[in-house]
Order: structure tokens, then C-alpha cells, then sequence
């Protein structure tokens, strides 16, 4: 069985080969951060009060645009909507947990802890509640070493800034760890399905406003994951 | 000021969004079709993400082997299903799309 310590550096293990993509990524925003206008300051700060890597990019793009500020909440608000579907997927393992504990990882729910945390919880025995009860703790793990990177990578970029040649495609790098996160997954009929489609309906739904095509492609491939599943 | 008004706004949302379901179902049971609808929920999302990225340039859809992210990504995928590997995909991904950029 796993101790307390053992399962927190397992989850820090578990998501270290990602930050290999969420470094340059997290660069790429400081940099952009600072040629929209902000201070070093403040887009160092944003790294820790939205801690939300696409929503934190989409910010900058529209603090340049000088977009009024509503508009800006609004769209981080709607590029974030997708963590209420992780905030769910979650919730069952949580449960038992203390307020603290939901607050705690409330706060570090990110894509990439997201996934690496809902793999494990799922590969734990539902019949064995003392390994379940270090879920957490490996969460935590996970959590903190993508929130560090993410500190650390943003204050690389706010302080090479212009030294990195803006040609470099790092921020290719998002999509990239995207994509080895969801291999995994896609196991059987019904989760390829969801995936194709919830990104064909990305593509189609790519021109609405504030991003909502996001939100909307993935309740597509959430449906259609559901039917394929229901016929079988 | 305004900037700060805006993190604090958008940060608060986002922190809501994420608390919300881990609160609210903490206190009554989940219910069985919606434990089976939350498993689609990584692949849904994920992809929503990553298609645009590979199959649109500037907004438009780009399918043609001119297009180095698409090819880049297609090699991503062929090594995560393959190798099961976060770090070789991350790695052959750039590689293709740096060799690609080059060449062009």
C-alpha cells in the first residue's frame, strides 16, 4: 500500500513528462503577456489567480486588442467552462474529503492534473478504500509540480522576453501534450467516437464568439460517446 | 488597474467553475448515467482542443501536407498510440514541425 509520501511523489512523477510541453507553453504566455501591455508584475501574478494556461493566452491576445474588460472576463470565464466537467468527473473520489481538501484541489484542477489524476483514481480497487484514501495525495503531487513549472516557466518568459526569436513554434507544444494525454484513453468504440467527434465539431464550431466552440464541441462528443455506447 | 480588476474577475470564475461540481456532488449520490457520461469527458475535450489546432491555419481549414502542424501532429499521434510515451510524442511532434519549418 501506498504511504502518504509515496503516492504524492508517485503523482509528481507521474506529471513530469508533460511539463516538458507545459514549459515552453507557459514561456510563450509570459512573453506574450508582457508585448500586450501588462506588467511583469501582473502577468506573473495572472499565472497563479487564473492558473489556466489557454484561458491565461486568450487574455493576452485580447489585452492587446485593448478588448473591454468584460469582454475579458467573459472569456476566460467561457474558455474555463470545460473545468466544471472535470470539477464533475472528479466529485465521486472527493467526496469523503475535507473542505480544505476540495478547495485545495479546486485550485490546482488543470487539464494536465485532470487527466493524470482521473487515470490514476480510475486504475485504484474501488474495493480497497485505503489505497483510495491516498488519491489525493497523489493529485496533490500532480498539482503541484505542473503549478510550480507553470510559476517558474512564466517568469522565464517574462524575463528572456524578447531574447526568444518569436518564429520558435513553442506554443505548438499545447496541442502536442494534448495529444499524448488523450492516447491513452481512446481504448474503445464509444471514446473514439466522443474524440472525432467533439473535434470535428470544434472545427465547425470554430468562428462563435468567446470561444464557445469549445464548450460546444465537447457536449457533442459527449453525446455522441453516450449513444455509441448505448446501442452496443 | 484595470488588468488586475480582470485576473481577479476572471481567476475567481475560473476557480468557481472548478469547485463547483466537487462541492455540489459531495453532497448527494451521483447518479449511474451521469458516472458513464463523465468518462468521455477527457477525450471530448481534449480533442475539441487539439483539432483546430492541426486542421485550421488562420481560421481556415488546412488540409495539405503544406500544412507542417497538421503533419506534426499526425506524427504525434502515430508515436502516443505506438509508444505510449508523453515525452517521445512531445518530442517527435516539435521535431517534425522544426524539420518542416526548416525545409520550407
Amino acid at each position: 500500500m501506498l504511504t502518504r509520501q509515496s503516492a504524492f511523489w508517485a503523482g509528481v512523477r507521474a506529471e513530469l513528462p508533460l511539463l516538458l510541453g507545459v514549459f515552453p507553453f507557459g514561456m510563450i504566455y509570459g512573453i506574450l503577456a508582457l508585448e500586450a501591455g501588462l506588467t511583469p508584475a501582473a502577468a506573473q501574478a495572472m499565472s497563479s489567480i487564473v492558473f489556466a494556461g489557454s484561458s491565461q493566452f486568450v487574455a493576452a491576445q485580447l489585452f492587446h486588442a485593448a478588448a473591454p474588460a468584460a469582454v475579458i472576463v467573459f472569456t476566460i470565464a467561457v474558455v474555463n467552462l470545460r473545468h466544471a466537467l472535470y470539477s464533475a468527473t472528479l466529485a465521486p473520489y472527493t467526496r469523503r474529503l475535507s473542505p480544505l481538501w476540495k478547495a485545495l484541489m479546486a485550485y490546482l484542477l488543470t487539464d494536465e492534473a485532470f487527466v493524470v489524476g482521473i487515470i490514476h483514481y480510475r486504475s485504484l480497487d474501488s474495493s480497497a478504500p485505503e489505497a483510495q484514501a491516498q488519491g489525493q495525495w497523489y493529485f496533490l503531487g500532480a498539482g503541484l509540480a505542473l503549478w510550480s513549472t507553470w510559476q517558474l516557466s512564466t517568469a522565464a518568459g517574462v524575463f528572456l522576453g524578447a531574447a526568444v526569436p518569436a518564429q520558435w513554434p513553442l506554443d505548438f507544444t499545447l496541442p502536442l501534450t494534448f495529444i499524448a494525454l488523450v492516447a491513452p484513453g481512446l481504448k474503445d468504440r464509444p471514446a473514439v467516437a466522443a474524440a472525432i467527434s467533439a473535434g470535428l465539431a470544434a472545427l465547425l464550431a470554430y468562428s462563435l464568439p468567446y470561444r464557445l466552440g469549445l464548450i460546444l464541441a465537447a457536449l457533442v462528443g459527449i453525446t455522441v460517446g453516450m449513444l455509441v455506447e448505448g446501442r452496443r | 488597474m484595470t488588468p488586475w480588476l480582470v485576473m481577479l474577475a476572471g481567476g475567481l470564475l475560473t476557480y468557481a467553475t472548478r469547485l463547483s461540481f466537487i462541492v455540489l456532488l459531495g453532497r448527494m449520490a451521483i447518479p449511474t448515467w451521469l458516472q458513464r457520461l463523465l468518462r468521455f469527458v477527457p477525450p471530448a475535450v481534449l480533442s475539441a482542443i487539439i483539432f483546430p489546432e492541426l486542421f485550421l491555419a488562420q481560421g481556415h481549414l488546412a488540409l495539405s501536407l503544406a500544412n507542417s502542424r497538421l503533419i506534426a501532429g499526425l506524427a504525434a499521434v502515430l508515436v502516443a498510440f505506438w509508444k505510449r510515451s508523453i515525452l517521445l510524442t512531445i518530442l517527435v511532434g516539435m521535431a517534425v514541425l522544426l524539420i518542416l519549418e526548416t525545409l520550407q
